[in-house]
C-alpha cells in the first residue's frame, strides 16, 4: 500500500487528475452555495436588446444562454448531473460486469460460455446507438439515463474481469480452498474478488470518463436528462443553432466535459501504473 | 485455415442471430402501439383488428420472430412513421455518404496515430513521449460534438478554409473525418508506441544496430514495417466506434448519412428508423470484427488459429 502511494504520488500527471476530480466534486457538491444565481432563473437583463445571449462580463462571468440564464450557475449545477450519472451509472456497470465476469471465469462450462457469448453479442451494438434506442423507448429521465448507460457499459469490464478470473482460478490457493471445502460463494467473495480489486479500481476510474462522455452525447442528442435539470451536453444542444454568434455557449460547457473526462482518464491510467508495476513502461 | 475460417464465420452468424433476437425483443417493449399508429384516431375496433391480423401480431411469438428475420433478410426494415417510406431504402440511400466519412476517418486516424506513436517510441521516457501520451488522452477525452463544433468555428467560420457544412467535395470531408478519427488516432498512437517498443527489443533490431545501421533506417525501415501490422489489424474494430460517432458528427456537419437520419429519427421518435439503423450498425460491427479476425493470422502467422 505504501509502495503504491509512493509510486502514485510521483506520477505528477495522475496526481493532477485526482486534484481536478476533487475540485469538480467540490464544485458539484457546493453548487447551491457557490453558484451566483439560480440556474433556471431567466434574467431580464440577461439578454441583449435584440434578444441575443450576453458574452462573459462582470455580472455573468461565463455569459448567459439563449434564455438569459446565468451560464456559470448552470455549469455548476450541470456538474451534479454529470458526476452523479458518472459515478452511479458506472458503479452499477462495474458491479454487473464484475459479477458476470467472475461467475463466467470461475464457473466456466456452459454457464461461463453462455455469459461470454452474451457479452460478445452486446459488443455488436454500438453503445451510443443502443443507449439511444433504449432511451427513446423508455422516455428519458435521470434514473432511466443511469440504467441505460449501466446496461450498455458493463460489457468491457466483464471481459477484463473474466480474463483475470480464469488465470486466478488456476492458482493453487484456489484449489486448496476448494479442497478445504469452501463453498463457491465463499471462494468468489473471499478469494477471488479481493485479488481483482486493483483491476476493478482502474477500470472503475477509466469507466467514469467513458460514462461522462456518453451522458454528454446522450444529452447533446436530446435523449439525456430533461429540462429544467441542467446538463452540460444539453447546454450545448440548446445553443447549437446560436453557436457561431455565441461560441462561449459551446466552449465553456465543452471544456467542462473535456476536463472532467480527461481527469478521470489520467487518474485511471496513473492508478494502473501504480497498482501494477510490471506493466510499467510497456504500455 | 479453413477450420479457423469456418469457426469465425459460424461465431459471426450466431452473433447475428443474437442481434436479431435483441432488436426483435426491443420492438416489444416499445410503449407506442404500432396498430394505433397506423390505424389513426378515428378507427373502429374492427379496423384495428384487421390491421393486427395484417401485421401478423395475432400469431405466436416464434412465428412472428421468423417472419421478422425473413423480412430483415429481404432488407425490409418496416415503414418510417414520419417519412412514410421504407426504412431499408432510406438507410441504403444514405449509406454511401457514411461509408465515405468512415473511410476519411480511418485515413485521418492513421495519419495522426502512426506518426505520433513513432515519435513517442523514439523518445521513450523523455518529455516528448510524455507530452504525446498525455495528448493522446486529451483526444479520447474530447466529446466529438465539442471537437466538431470547435473545428467548425475556427477553421470554417473564422478562417474560412473549409465550407461550414454540406457534402460533395474533399474540402467538405476533411473536418468531419478529422472529428470522427481524432480519438481513434489517440488510441492508435498508444498502440503504435507499445508495438514499436516491443519490436525495438527484438534481436534483429540489435543486429541491425550492431552492423552500424543508422537509427533512422532502423526505425523507419526495419522496425516500422513490423510494428505497423498489429495497428492495421485493428482497423476492422473501428467500425463500432464510428457507428456511434457518426450520429454526432453527421449532425454537427450536416453530413447526409445514416447518422443524420438517426438524429432526425431521435428527434421525432421514429422508432422503425432507430431500430433499423441500430440493426444495420450491428451488422457492420460484426462484419468489421470478422475482417479483423481474418486479417490477424495473415499478418502474424504466430497467432494460433484457435
Amino acid at each position: 500500500m505504501q509502495a503504491f502511494w509512493k509510486r502514485f504520488s510521483k506520477d505528477r500527471v495522475a496526481v493532477f487528475g485526482v486534484l481536478v476530480i476533487i475540485l469538480a466534486v467540490l464544485a458539484a457538491a457546493l453548487a447551491p452555495v457557490i453558484a451566483p444565481y439560480d440556474p433556471s432563473e431567466q434574467f431580464f437583463d440577461g439578454l441583449t436588446l435584440e434578444g441575443a445571449p450576453l458574452p462573459p462580463n462582470e455580472r455573468f462571468w461565463f455569459g448567459t444562454d439563449t434564455n438569459g440564464r446565468d451560464q456559470l450557475s448552470r455549469l455548476l449545477y450541470g456538474a451534479r448531473t454529470s458526476l452523479v450519472i458518472g459515478l452511479v451509472a458506472n458503479g452499477i456497470a462495474v458491479a454487473i460486469g464484475t459479477l458476470l465476469g467472475v461467475i463466467a471465469g470461475y464457473a466456466r462450462g456452459f454457464l461461463g460460455a453462455t455469459i461470454m457469448r452474451f457479452t460478445d453479442l452486446m459488443m455488436a451494438f454500438p453503445p451510443l446507438l443502443l443507449a439511444i434506442a433504449l432511451a427513446a423507448i423508455l422516455k428519458p429521465g435521470l434514473w432511466i439515463v443511469i440504467v441505460v448507460i449501466a446496461l450498455v457499459n458493463w460489457v468491457q469490464i466483464a471481459r477484463v474481469i473474466y480474463t483475470e478470473t480464469t488465470s486466478l482460478a488456476e492458482r493453487e490457493y484456489i484449489e486448496a480452498a476448494r479442497a478445504l471445502g469452501a463453498s463457491t460463494p465463499r471462494i468468489v467473495l473471499r478469494h477471488l474478488i479481493p485479488h481483482l480489486v486493483p483491476t476493478i479500481i482502474v477500470y472503475a476510474t477509466l469507466g467514469i470518463a467513458t460514462t461522462v462522455l456518453l451522458e454528454a452525447m446522450l444529452s447533446f442528442l436530446g435523449r439525456g436528462v430533461q429540462p429544467p435539470t441542467p446538463a452540460w451536453g444539453m447546454m450545448i444542444f440548446e445553443s447549437q443553432s446560436y453557436f457561431l454568434n455565441a461560441p462561449w455557449l459551446v466552449f465553456i460547457p465543452g471544456a467542462a466535459i473535456l476536463i472532467v473526462a480527461l481527469a478521470f482518464n489520467l487518474a485511471g491510467d496513473g492508478l494502473r501504473d501504480a497498482l501494477d508495476p510490471t506493466q510499467r513502461g510497456r504500455r | 485455415m479453413i477450420a479457423y475460417l469456418a469457426r469465425r464465420l459460424s461465431a459471426s452468424a450466431l452473433i447475428l442471430i443474437g442481434v436479431t433476437i435483441v432488436t426483435f425483443c426491443l420492438t416489444f417493449i416499445i410503449p407506442a402501439d404500432p396498430v394505433a399508429m397506423i390505424a389513426g384516431r378515428n378507427s373502429t375496433p374492427e379496423m384495428r383488428e384487421q390491421i393486427r391480423i395484417q401485421l401478423g401480431l395475432d400469431r405466436p411469438l416464434v412465428e412472428q420472430y421468423a417472419h421478422y428475420v425473413q423480412r430483415l433478410a429481404q432488407g425490409d426494415f418496416g415503414i418510417s412513421y414520419a417519412r412514410k417510406s421504407p426504412v431499408g431504402d432510406l438507410i441504403l440511400s444514405r449509406l454511401p455518404a457514411t461509408l465515405l466519412l468512415m473511410l476519411g476517418a480511418i485515413i485521418a486516424e492513421l495519419l495522426i496515430g502512426i506518426p505520433a506513436g513513432l515519435y513517442a517510441a523514439a523518445r521513450r521516457g523523455q518529455t516528448g513521449d510524455k507530452v504525446a501520451m498525455t495528448l493522446s488522452f486529451l483526444t479520447v477525452s474530447t466529446p466529438q460534438f465539442v471537437l466538431g463544433l470547435s473545428l467548425l468555428y475556427f477553421f470554417a467560420y473564422r478562417l474560412g478554409w473549409f465550407p461550414l457544412s454540406g457534402y460533395g467535395s474533399l474540402s467538405h470531408l476533411i473536418l468531419p473525418a478529422v472529428t470522427l478519427g481524432l480519438a481513434g488516432g489517440g488510441w492508435y498512437s498508444r498502440m503504435m508506441r507499445s508495438s514499436m517498443i516491443e519490436i525495438l527489443r527484438q534481436d534483429y533490431i540489435r543486429t541491425a544496430r550492431a552492423k552500424g545501421m543508422s537509427e533512422k533506417r532502423v526505425m523507419f525501415v526495419h522496425a516500422l514495417r513490423n510494428a505497423i501490422l498489429p495497428v492495421i489489424a485493428m482497423i476492422g474494430l473501428d467500425v463500432g466506434i464510428f457507428m456511434s460517432g457518426v450520429v454526432v458528427v453527421e449532425n454537427v456537419f450536416g453530413w447526409p448519412g445514416i447518422g443524420q437520419l438517426m438524429w432526425q429519427a431521435i428527434q421525432s421518435l421514429d422508432i422503425p428508423i432507430i431500430m433499423g439503423v441500430t440493426t444495420v450498425a450491428a451488422l457492420f460491427i460484426v462484419a468489421g470484427n470478422l475482417i479483423a479476425d481474418l486479417i490477424a493470422p495473415l499478418i502474424d502467422p504466430r497467432i494460433r488459429l484457435r
